[in-house]
């Protein structure tokens, strides 16, 4: 497993500093990405650049072929831009090799994904803890931060459910909860309603809304109006630029659609 | 490798429980083969000791007649015969000072039926010997005396019989003591039970205990007729390290005292290099057995590393999955390695388990005899065996690129 063991306070951002401002979470400057050489050459992304400042809510929109899945693979440190560069929470990504962006996607970033993409035939409690199973932490701490992070989506009462024992919302709000679970900088969510009914979407929406007044920033891939219109700043793609950028609620602010309701149902 | 990497190797393995049985079946089969042929093997080697020991310790026996006699020797070596000269001969601690005790033996000529009480069995052993035929054979009695020097000398008409033939006249049941002191009707004269001696069950190729011992001045007086010829002699080493000088000074004495014999006129065997060349075979049938065991150890292996490339595929996404919430290289290749070793471990241990298990029947008439460096050495191959063969699919899950295993559908 990991060798640097982490205690909980290591999850935990440092305090803020007056005299000098945080990093914004996200920095990109003209980053391109090209698949294949020569004549079959594909530009997915060309000369993007995109900053993201810290407790806001963002919704990348584009059809399929936008380059917004290459944007997000990007983002999410699963894959490498061709050039430019980016730093997330001030680190240089680029710079850094597997075993190092492992540790990144482990302590700034929680994927919530389309499909949820929990490991099957393992406990809620279990997917929850895995991340910090991979950041070395102790059983006993991180048994309590799972418990804590899937109370806070509702589902404190499923904790030793498998997946294919939870609804599909339910199986959303448990990534959801190992997304949260190790307080990352950013959650990034990849179509996170796509496979999901309408009261299932709401709920979903409703923990975003929640998490996003708490201060985490949040970005959400979507194809769908319904989802973008929670964001507090909407950016569209199109042919891997970005077309379209513009800002519905202030960065401090609520999200525009945030529910009166803030506790969900489960 | 700790504890959580084991229960989720675990939680793998039982995930698919009819594949992850018929891998250790793989491993299973060759472990437990290892550790039963090579006991065979061992087992083999004890019996075959055994029967040797049987015959008495440092013995050589020493016939007329050479091996391949029939084409070179001519007609005066094939009339040669040993003589009580011979066995007086042998004796003399001047000429041969490594031979301890020098015993005739003689068969009586065709088979001889024993009767009593309206009970007659044909006996398999009609022997005349002298009185250090018990001590030089190992043939202690269990019941009566063995017949003396002065029994010989005279010519007495006893007995000592081994268990077998007390069974035959007596029935499974009956008491073989209860014969001592009874005259027994061997072939044409009447014969007093004096002793019963200690049963030694078979040899492998006869019945050691049905046998009948007599003093070899009475059967010659009453069934072979006294020529002074000694059909075998038993001659017992002064030590372990004895037999070879005693050996070469049988050959030579009896050479000396017979004209125009070469050393192919007699048959010397040798009990101790028997043993030696007994065991040179043992060796060679086991290390034999052993190979083709460890080549079944190899295949079950490979089955390993099948069911292991099988998994890494069909748990592609969820590899994905796994660094992309922050899993290292090192982390999915412990894993898979685990899970690989997990399954050979537990086949071996299974196949300790059969192997413990099978070694406890009888195999084709031999009792296996677990060696326990067998059992360690079968072991620690499976384990091997399980690393090396789950190197290959480990590092392949812990190669693949995130955003390609998460697309994997």
């Amino acid at each position: 497993m990991s060798k640097s063991a982490q205690t909980p306070a290591a999850f935990a951002e440092p305090a803020p500093n007056a005299s000098r401002p945080r990093p914004p979470v996200i920095a990109m400057r003209n980053v391109t990405k090209t698949y294949g050489v020569g004549d079959v050459e594909v530009h997915a992304l060309r000369a993007t650049t995109l900053t993201i400042e810290r407790s806001d809510y963002i919704a990348i929109m584009g059809a399929s072929g936008s380059g917004k899945s290459t944007l997000m693979n990007i983002l999410g440190c699963l894959d490498v831009p061709t050039s430019g560069r980016y730093r997330l929470a001030g680190i240089d990504v680029s710079q850094l090799d597997g075993d190092a962006v492992a540790d990144i996607r482990n302590r700034r970033i929680g994927f919530v994904f389309q499909s949820f993409n929990l490991i099957p035939r393992t406990t809620a409690l279990a997917n929850v803890e895995m991340p910090l199973v991979y950041g070395g932490m102790k059983r006993a701490e991180r048994r309590e931060l799972a418990v804590r992070a899937l109370t806070r989506v509702g589902l404190d009462h499923r904790l030793h459910y498998v997946p294919n024992q939870l609804s599909g919302g339910q199986q959303q709000r448990v990534a959801i909860a190992r997304a949260i679970v190790t307080n990352p900088a950013m959650i990034l969510a990849d179509e996170p309603t796509g496979a999901l009914d309408s009261t299932s979407t709401a709920e979903v929406l409703a923990i975003f809304d929640e998490l996003n007044i708490e201060g985490r920033t949040v970005v959400v891939i979507t194809h769908e109006d319904e989802v973008a219109r929670h964001a507090k700043r909407i950016i569209r793609l199109r042919d891997g630029l970005i077309v379209d950028d513009t800002r519905y609620a202030p960065v401090d602010g609520l999200p525009p659609h945030a529910s009166n309701s803030l506790e969900p149902a489960s | 490798m700790n504890l959580e990497s084991i229960q989720m190797a675990l939680r793998g393995i039982v995930a698919n429980r009819m594949r992850s049985a018929l891998t250790m079946l793989g491993i299973l089969i060759g472990v437990g083969a290892v550790i039963i042929l090579v006991a065979v093997g061992a087992g083999s080697a004890t019996k075959t000791r055994k029967s040797l020991e049987a015959l008495g310790s440092n013995t050589l026996t020493v016939s007329a007649g050479g091996f391949g006699q029939g084409n070179r020797g001519g007609t005066q070596s094939r009339n040669l015969q040993i003589t009580d000269a011979d066995a007086v001969a042998l004796s003399d601690k001047l000429q041969a000072p490594d031979i301890a005790a020098v015993v005739p033996t003689i068969t009586g000529g065709g088979s001889v039926t024993a009767a009593a009480d309206g009970a007659s069995a044909t006996v398999g052993q009609f022997l005349g010997t002298s009185e250090a035929y018990s001590a030089v054979r190992n043939a202690p009695v269990e019941a009566g005396t063995f017949f003396t020097a002065a029994d010989v000398s005279n010519h007495a008409s006893v007995v000592v019989i081994g268990t077998t033939v007390a069974k035959n006249l007596l029935g499974a049941t009956g008491d073989p003591n209860s014969l001592i002191g009874q005259p027994v009707q061997f072939g044409s004269h009447s014969l007093t039970v004096i002793g019963v001696l200690k049963t030694k069950g078979s040899n492998g190729f006869q019945d050691q205990d049905d046998i009948a011992l007599v003093p070899y001045t009475t059967v010659r007086d009453n069934y072979t007729g006294n020529t002074g010829t000694i059909s075998q002699l038993i001659v017992q080493a002064s030590g372990g390290n004895a037999t070879g000088p005693a050996q070469t000074e049988i050959t030579t004495i009896l050479q000396a005292r017979h004209k125009g014999s070469t050393a192919n006129s007699f048959r010397v065997l040798n009990q101790a290099s028997l043993l030696q060349t007994a065991n040179a075979n043992n060796r060679t049938f086991t290390v034999l057995l052993g190979s083709v065991a460890a080549i079944s150890l190899l295949v079950g292996g490979i089955g390993v590393m099948n069911i292991m490339l099988v998994t890494v595929t069909e748990r592609t996404r969820e590899i994905g999955i796994r660094k992309a919430i922050g899993a290292r290289t090192s982390a999915i290749l412990s894993q898979f390695l685990t899970e690989a070793v997990l399954l050979s471990v537990l086949g071996g241990l299974l196949g300790i388990a059969a192997g413990i298990g099978g070694s406890r029947f009888n195999i084709v008439g031999v009792q296996p005899v677990v060696q326990s460096y067998s059992i360690i050495l079968a072991f620690a191959v499976a384990v091997a065996v399980g690393l090396f063969f789950g190197i290959y699919p480990a590092s392949r899950a812990a190669k693949l690129r995130p955003i390609d295993a998460l697309r994997y559908e």
